[in-house]
């Protein structure tokens, strides 16, 4: 009876959340699934027939040229790229992120807030205008090019935007805060006289890093990958200006798929694709939480 | 105090919907990005006691594929050639026969009878133009006219080039180029297009849309481009030079559509009427520089305008606009532009 | 902070090189920004050659009514996001962190999550013909879409780090208010949401630039007369992109920075 009692409680304080999501975020995403078995219409939407033509066109392909049917070749090197580029940039954060997180964790209370403060401001302007600014940075007449040029390093412009480098330094800058945060709200909850206990018994620092500090902010590293890696992976508008267009991750696929294409149900399909794969990716962070709780 | 500023900034958000009052009259235009003179709408909301909302699309299927969802709440569309035609044929555009309006008779006549509406039953041209290649000319003083520049590039050139990335535009240079027909579904064709394409993308730098500041930059140095981008980019270098291939080159032209679940239809159809004003329709091609298709505008704008290479193309020059093409066509194409975005 | 005074011999919590990393990644963090607030000074027409300062690009940007109104619109649209997706955010971290589990909580907890999980344009697509389907069965086209959109794909962003507080907050001075005979409310008031605080506002001010930033779910789901900044600034990247821009984004810091501060001032007070 209390056990119920209970369960009523914590469902009436989960009701604003889950039932904004379902109706406007989770809900909405059946439709898409429903999408991807439907026959395609001409000229964009979709005709209420069965077909199995989307995913069959999403992992293979029969050649336009003779009719042999093989593996979706540009399918699949659209989804390698995304992966690698996400993976690189989720890294990446989190080499420049936990020190910088480590950091201002361990600044005097004070100035910590205004340290916080300091990273999210970044973050304050508009994701598009980051990717302008970025732009700006990298490209042939930007400051990085005519700063080394002016000091006679280089004599040509290094070619850096529109290329894999240019997403990826692209991705690290504007997710790069959603890494800093979460790991700076788990290490500011350490308990520094573990630490402390760990060099009384002689640990040395990179290994009282490793072996109490890392699985201490454990937590916060897996909530900071996530929130990089997921938009990373679905990225729309960094491949889109930095990688000048040339190259596909998979988010611009499917928008293409919804645009010009005017294959929805393939664009469901794919959808849903990436969607299995961002699960795969976060079934294997939660085994890993789960294991490291048991220990704990 | 926390409390207490959270709560007075939700009332003063919630204030600020209920502030924003609507005038007697509305009208929601939906039209590319950067493209509608802020004058010309505030030209119409005065002659007609109209409060005009305008939103931004960047593509003519980014368009589509909102329309198609409905519910929008949109009353104008402004959608190219074949656009126009694919909205018809779905029943998506009201019939507002603008060729019984006051100022039709200010129409272009070779703007009446066009393929995609014949007789003007359904829309108004907004602006038309071409699309070509821009060269800058400092870098390469070779021949600009033909879209070897782009397919088959100079050294010069070389990892200088961005290409927009519209799938039909750059396809139909490609079919321009080879001599192929368009729509074409050719598979031995094709195949020449599609590995022409994908080396050719060897020594392109960039696919995008953005290209007026890039090019006058010189950050990139040539590249499939519309011509009134190619003029802005002229204007503040004069090294700019807009091509006009051999090979053969689309035109394009886009229109002012009344959607068929259109609210304020009244509105929409003065507006329709409004466009075709020679005045009017000067300042159009002010803003975005592009030319229209009503007699009567040059006299409205700057001489240096009428005369410019980007609108006026070479005597005998021949433009063709390129009809939809049918849907397996359509796929054909989509399956060559995904392989060459791999 | 008795490992405070220690320090001085020896710093515990020192790891050599990670201040370097951490000034670099400032730094890598500012310039961009810096370059952006500069151009915007710039007198030339375009963005990548200086000519001299000038204020003409905050002139044409403030008498720029598509840009005033979509300024507008951005802040309205995410500050209703946040406060909403906070409240939700902060009701469901209590229901889903210290307690028995009870049937449902993992599922509940997985469903606060899906937005992380599922990429901007899937769901964008998603809600495209799914509002277009209530549009047409309620012939409401209010801004109501936009915002439960924004505000439903705020909450995750506002949910991690309330609950990453939560987890790491010890009970006994909950117990300890209880023992004394306060509430759950009293409890929660006077007790759980002071010390919650800074993982309350470390979400808000996510929640808030989420929306601000978002591009791709608005881009589907905003009807007339409801573009935002971000709406405003992709259609310029089709056709040409001026120091407008800059001006427009500095202005934008501008507010946010003011924002941010006024929040941070706030939530240092008692």
């Amino acid at each position: 009876m209390i056990e119920l009692k209970h369960g009523r409680r914590q469902w009436a304080l989960l009701s604003p959340a889950v039932g904004l999501i379902t109706f406007a975020a989770a809900g909405p995403l059946i439709i898409v699934l429903i999408y991807s078995v439907l026959q395609k219409g001409d000229y964009a939407g979709v005709i209420w027939n069965f077909s199995a033509d989307a995913w069959f066109n999403v992992f293979l392909e029969r050649d336009i040229f003779d009719d042999t049917v093989s593996i979706a070749d540009a399918h699949l090197s659209i989804f390698m790229r995304s992966l690698k580029l996400a993976i690189t940039a989720t890294v990446m954060a989190f080499l420049v992120g936990f020190p910088t997180a480590y950091f201002i964790a361990t600044r005097p209370a004070r100035s910590r807030n205004i340290w916080l403060f300091l990273i999210t401001i970044p973050f304050w302007t508009n994701l598009l205008i980051r990717t302008f600014a970025i732009m700006e940075i990298i490209r042939n007449e930007g400051v990085i090019n005519t700063l080394l040029m002016a000091s006679g390093i280089i004599e040509q412009p290094i070619q850096m935007l529109y290329t894999d480098f240019a997403i990826t330094l692209g991705l690290l800058y504007v997710y790069l805060p959603l890494m800093v945060l979460p790991l700076y709200a788990s290490i500011e909850k350490i308990d520094f006289r573990l630490v402390e206990a760990a060099y009384d018994l002689y640990g040395t620092r990179w290994k009282v890093l490793r072996r109490i500090v890392l699985p201490l902010v454990k937590p916060g590293i897996i909530a900071g990958s996530i929130l990089v890696f997921i938009p990373a992976l679905g990225a729309y508008v960094t491949p889109r200006v930095l990688g000048g267009g040339k190259n596909l991750m998979l988010g611009n696929l499917i928008e293409f798929q919804f645009g010009q294409g005017r294959n929805w149900p393939l664009g469901s399909a794919l959808s849903i694709t990436l969607l299995v794969l961002v699960m795969f990716a976060l079934l294997f962070y939660v085994r890993n939480t789960t294991r490291s709780h048991a220990h704990g | 105090m926390f409390r207490k500023t959270l709560v007075s900034l939700a009332a003063s958000l919630a204030f600020g919907y209920t502030a924003t009052a609507q005038a007697a009259g509305e009208l929601n235009i939906y039209n590319w990005g950067n493209y509608t003179n802020p004058a010309l709408i505030e030209k119409f909301e005065k002659a007609h006691d109209v409060t005009v909302t305008l939103s931004d699309y960047d593509s003519n299927d980014t368009m589509l594929a909102k329309i198609k969802a409905g519910g929008h709440g949109y009353d104008i569309v402004v959608p190219s050639d074949y656009m126009v035609s694919i909205m018809i044929g779905e029943g998506l555009l009201m019939e507002t026969k603008p060729n019984e309006m006051d100022n039709f008779s200010n129409m272009l006549p070779n703007f009446v009878d066009v393929y995609f509406d014949e007789g003007r039953n359904y829309s108004v041209p907004w602006q038309w133009g071409t699309t070509g290649v821009t060269v800058n000319t400092k870098t390469y003083s070779g021949d600009v006219d033909t879209w070897s520049v782009i397919f088959d590039p100079p050294e010069e050139l070389k990892g200088k080039i961005n290409v927009v990335p519209e799938m039909n535009d750059v396809i139909n240079a490609a079919l321009h180029y080879k001599g192929f027909p368009h729509c074409n579904s050719d598979k031995a064709q094709l195949k020449e297009i599609n590995d022409m394409l994908l080396s050719a993308k060897e020594h392109w730098l960039s696919m995008e849309y953005g290209n007026v500041e890039r090019f006058s930059n010189e950050d990139i140095h040539a590249g499939v481009n519309w011509n009134g981008a190619s003029m802005r980019s002229r204007l503040q270098n004069d090294a700019i030079r807009y091509g006009y291939p051999k090979e053969g080159i689309s035109t394009w032209a886009d229109n002012v559509v009344v959607l068929a679940d259109a609210k304020n239809t009244d509105n929409a159809k003065l507006f329709q009427n409004f466009i075709m004003d020679p005045e009017n329709a000067a300042m159009i091609s002010e803003f975005a520089k592009y030319a229209n298709g009503i007699s009567g505008s040059l006299a409205f704008l700057d001489p240096e305008f009428a005369n410019a290479p980007e609108v006026v193309p070479p005597a005998h020059y021949e433009t063709v606009f390129v009809p939809p093409c049918p849907q397996e066509v359509n796929e054909l194409y989509t399956r060559i532009w995904t392989n060459l975005l791999k | 902070m008795a490992e405070l005074s220690r320090a001085k011999s020896f710093d515990v919590r020192r790891q050599p090189g990670f201040t370097a990393v951490a000034i670099l990644c400032f730094f890598m963090l500012y310039a961009p920004m810096v370059a952006l607030v500069l151009y915007s000074f710039n007198a030339g027409q375009s963005i990548g050659t200086w000519e001299g300062f000038s204020w003409r690009w905050y002139e044409s940007a403030i008498n720029n009514r598509e840009i005033q109104q979509a300024t507008i619109r951005s802040l309205q649209v995410a500050g209703v996001a946040t406060l909403v997706s906070t409240i939700a955010a902060t009701m469901a971290a209590l229901a889903t962190t210290r307690t028995r589990p009870y049937r449902g909580m993992t599922f509940a907890f997985a469903l606060i999550n899906q937005p992380l999980m599922v990429p901007e344009i899937v769901t964008a697509v998603a809600l495209l013909i799914f509002f277009a389907i209530i549009k047409g069965a309620t012939g409401y086209t209010g801004m109501g879409y936009l915002l439960a959109a924004h505000a439903a794909f705020c909450i995750p962003f506002a949910y991690l780090p309330i609950r990453a507080r939560l987890e790491d907050m010890d009970l006994t001075l909950e117990q300890a208010a209880a023992d004394l005979y306060a509430t759950p409310w009293q409890a929660f008031r006077r007790v759980t949401l002071p010390r919650l605080l800074p993982g309350i506002l470390a979400g808000a001010m996510l929640a808030f630039v989420i929306s601000l930033d978002d591009v791709v779910i608005t881009l589907f789901v905003a009807g007339p007369g409801q573009e935002t900044l971000p709406l405003y600034v992709i259609g310029q990247l089709r056709r040409i992109v001026t120091p407008e821009m800059n001006a427009v984004s500095t202005l934008f810091l501008l507010v946010s920075a003011i924002l941010v501060t006024v929040f941070f001032l706030l939530s240092r007070r008692k």
